[in-house]
């Protein structure tokens, strides 16, 4: 069993050229979850959430403007719209956050001391889903992994359901930031006024949580579950970057971005979920709501489920799956002890059914083998990532990506991948010997045959691609 | 520092007094002069680019690829140029190409990785430099002469030095080349997922690829690149062209004829995109060492010793020619038994003809170039 290369590739983010060698496989894996840094320095110089709003807010306004200037002269209809180079200036400042942060995350990833609990940040960060496809997401998205993610992995998975829940990026991505309770006093309030149509409920947030971030599709819930839940949800909100007219409820020391909850948006009264009534008691109710789920039996199979594929196979073995979900049960959501149960766990030990790495992992292995910057200064990161497939928490989808090998091996992204290795090959040339590299990346997964391929390279750089292009250093 | 002939003018010294300096002190007059160094990464067959059809041992030893200089020019009574290598005919007819035969760099050992090292580096053994000839040879060149560039994604290691090189890597240039291609192909044939996914990859994949690809019109590409790069006023003097798929350890007569075709029509667009410049101009194609004079039992040659350098260019001391002191390819001649004996260093056929080049002193570029020899 090719036990450290799995260690490094399947729970870890691939050896780095100054890593020395997994002795202990095990020990190595269970010491990093006490060694996990949530705040790790290679983000250290990204915007908070202030900056990222402002750039938001800026941007809408002045679109805002633009459009009350049109309609003010009909005359100048073709005009109408902000100035096209104003809004590609401000979008891109938007677009500076995500951009900046997707370069910070790869960098942490080749940079950390502790690539396991790297992995389950953005394992984490994938099951919790935002996707940068909103403008109003675009920018937030780095910061939600970095500020609602990465704090709570070595916790309860309650708390992190929790966190993720209230980040004004999930809010925004899913819609929560607009959905009003239909009896709150503000929607009263309009309503009585008869001006127009009263604002509502909606019930993005709520299916999504039940369905992808907890319980599962198809166990068990209804419709009535649903509304009932997206009732509880009513009042949490975000200042100062919704539209509509519940903006003027914001309280007055809110600051843009800011995850608030206002009462005059709460739908009013119990609600019942799964057979279980929750008084009103405003913000806690949807927390208890959530609290309740996190440790609910359906949601301890799927999580255990979930897990179970990102560390064998498409097809789990379920064994994995019972003693994970066991194990989540016992502990009421303990993350570490889940992930204790998952390395002193033999089914993700064996070689196959194999993981065929995603673009992120298979880059982010190949730059660590590196010692030789294999990227330029001024290479895209996002652009990069967007080009092999899987754009940096865009998955399109609350669903995240798929984690399945079919995902990613397809015959046109293998031959991306040949291109890039040769690409970053060419860069590096003969500033790294793929002989030398192999037995330290490879480890105890390199095989006669690619040994042999490597030491016929008709070049060193041609050495270094066929290393990374190398069956096994595609798999994890 | 070199002074050029302008500078001595500028500061005042005598004419008499600048007749002291050495000779190479007045490269700089007239049209600047260009250096293109043409690497053939993967060892270049040379019994199969420039063919001793007149050696007695030959038919024999090539066998079945005996024939594959058939219809290529007559050099001399001793050589035939392989058939692919039609423009760089021509030019040997004008005296503008010379090849230097069973020439090989101090390096008696057959990797790829160190042979190239030693071919760049220059040095008396591999990963001895960190420096490389090209490099090296800036620091003699008036500043004028002196921008390098390399078409690559770095600066490959001949171009190293104390003198700051330029690269451009074109994206529109592939960069998986069809014999990496090849070589994964074989690497995935055993791997019941990423051999068919590979095996449709490819077949989709237009082989635009190195050199020899497209019937050789990439190579007429990169040849254009590169004169658009050296024509300008203030483009670069001295170049570096990669080229890969030389390894030819099967189906060499159709490999080795696709890479000379690419190879011909680089020269030639680069011959074509210089224009008068092109008289000023030493192009120096070279590999890191040869391969067996006997042909394995895949079509193909395996990793040897000597091969063959090409000098081309407008002002060459002898073109026209094929140097060699021919060692013969009777078994007994043989190095080792299976390779061209090398009778000439390659690092001399470099210093010599670029001393003749730059007019500078042969001495004094034989030790910048090679300190270690």
């Amino acid at each position: 069993m090719a036990v450290q290369y799995l260690a490094a590739n399947r729970f870890g983010l691939g050896r780095r050229f100054d890593d020395p060698a997994i002795d202990d496989p095990k020990a190595w894996l269970t010491r990093q979850i006490g060694d996990y840094d949530p705040a790790p320095a290679a983000l250290a110089g990204l915007a908070g959430r202030d900056a990222i709003a402002a750039a938001y807010v800026e941007y809408r306004d002045e679109r805002q403007a633009k459009r009350r200037e049109a309609a003010a002269m009909p005359m100048n209809a073709e005009e109408k719209g902000m100035d096209p180079e104003l809004r590609r200036m401000l979008r891109s400042a938007i677009r500076r956050h995500y951009v900046d942060a997707s370069a910070a995350r790869l960098s942490a990833a080749v940079a950390t001391s502790t690539p396991f609990p790297e992995r389950l940040v953005h394992f984490w960060a994938n099951h919790f889903a935002v996707s940068a496809d909103k403008q109003t997401v675009v920018g937030f998205a780095g910061n939600y992994e970095n500020a609602a993610i990465r704090p709570h992995i070595m916790g309860k998975f309650s708390d992190l359901l929790i966190s993720a829940a209230h980040h004004p990026a999930m809010l925004l991505y899913l819609d929560q930031a607009q959905s009003f309770g239909p009896d709150s006093p503000f929607a009263t309030r309009v309503r009585n006024r008869g001006k127009r149509q009263a604002p509502g409920l909606n019930e993005n947030l709520a299916r999504e949580i039940l369905e992808l971030h907890t319980l599962g599709v198809r166990t068990g819930y209804t419709q009535s579950d649903v509304t009932a839940f997206a009732k509880a949800l009513t009042g949490l909100t975000v200042a100062g970057l919704g539209r509509g007219a519940g903006q003027r409820l914001m309280p007055a020391d809110a600051r843009p971005g800011e995850t608030v909850f206002i009462d005059r948006l709460h739908q009013p009264g119990a609600q019942t979920i799964l057979g279980k009534r929750y008084d009103d008691v405003g913000a806690g109710q949807a927390d208890a709501v959530l609290r309740d789920l996190a440790v609910h039996p359906a949601t301890a199979k799927h999580i255990a489920a979930k897990l179970a594929r990102h560390f064998t196979g498409d097809v789990p073995p379920a064994a994995l799956v019972d003693r994970l979900s066991a194990d989540f049960l016992k502990t009421g959501g303990d993350l570490r002890s889940l992930y204790r149960t998952l390395v002193a766990s033999p089914e993700p030990w064996a070689e196959a059914p194999a993981m065929f790495k995603s673009p992120w992992d298979w880059t982010v292995s190949m730059l660590r083998a590196l010692k030789a910057p294999a990227l330029g200064e001024r290479q895209n990161i996002a652009a990069m990532f967007t080009q092999l497939g899987q754009p940096v928490w865009r998955p399109g989808s609350p669903a995240g990506y798929d984690d399945k090998v079919a995902t990613w091996a397809g015959s046109a992204a293998l031959m991306q991948r040949v291109e890039l290795a040769s690409r970053i090959a060419g860069r590096i040339g003969d500033r790294a010997d793929a002989r030398v590299l192999a037995p330290l990346v490879l480890a105890d997964a390199l095989t006669p045959e690619t040994r042999q391929a490597i030491a016929r390279a008709d070049s060193p750089g041609q050495g270094i691609a066929m290393l990374f292009a190398s069956p096994a250093f595609l798999r994890r | 520092m070199i002074l050029s002939r302008r500078s001595i003018i500028l500061s005042g010294i005598t004419v008499a007094a600048a007749g002291a300096l050495p000779r190479f002190a007045y490269a700089a007059a007239g049209t600047p002069k260009r250096l293109v160094f043409i690497i053939q990464r993967g060892a270049a067959d040379g019994l199969g680019v420039v063919a001793p059809t007149g050696d007695p041992a030959f038919a024999a030893a090539r066998r079945a690829l005996a024939d594959e200089s058939a219809g290529g020019a007559k050099l001399d009574g001793m050589f035939t140029l392989h058939p692919a290598l039609a423009a760089t005919a021509g030019l040997y007819t004008g005296k503008q190409a010379h090849f230097a035969h069973a020439v090989a760099t101090g390096y008696r050992d057959r990797s790829h990785f160190d042979g190239q090292n030693m071919l760049e580096g220059g040095g008396s053994r591999p990963y001895g430099r960190d420096d490389g000839w090209v490099g090296r040879l800036l620091t003699l060149l008036p500043a004028a002469e002196r921008d390098a560039i390399a078409i690559a994604p770095a600066v490959p290691l001949a171009l190293r030095g104390t003198v700051q090189v330029g690269t451009y890597a074109p994206s529109r240039l592939p960069q998986a080349d069809a014999d990496l291609i090849a070589r994964l192909t074989a690497l995935y044939q055993d791997d019941p997922l990423l051999h068919p996914l590979w095996e449709s990859a490819v077949k989709t994949q237009e082989l635009a690829s190195d050199i020899g690809g497209n019937n050789g019109r990439n190579g007429a590409d990169l040849g254009k690149l590169a004169a658009s790069l050296m024509l300008p006023a203030d483009g670069a003097r001295v170049m570096m062209v990669e080229t890969g798929g030389w390894d030819t350890h099967s189906g060499q007569r159709g490999r080795l004829a696709a890479q000379l075709r690419g190879l011909d029509q680089l020269v030639g667009a680069l011959q074509t995109g210089l224009g008068p410049a092109w008289n000023d101009t030493l192009v120096i194609v070279a590999t890191e060492f040869g391969r067996t004079v006997e042909v394995n039992g895949t079509g193909g040659t395996d990793h040897g010793t000597a091969s063959t350098a090409m000098l081309l260019g407008g002002g060459l001391h002898e073109g026209g020619k094929v140097s060699a002191d021919w060692p013969g390819l009777g078994a007994a001649a043989r190095y080792e038994g299976r390779d061209l004996k090398p009778t000439r260093s390659l690092e001399s056929v470099i210093a010599a003809a670029v001393a003749h080049h730059y007019a500078l002193d042969p001495k004094r570029v034989m030790t910048t170039l090679y300190p270690d020899a």
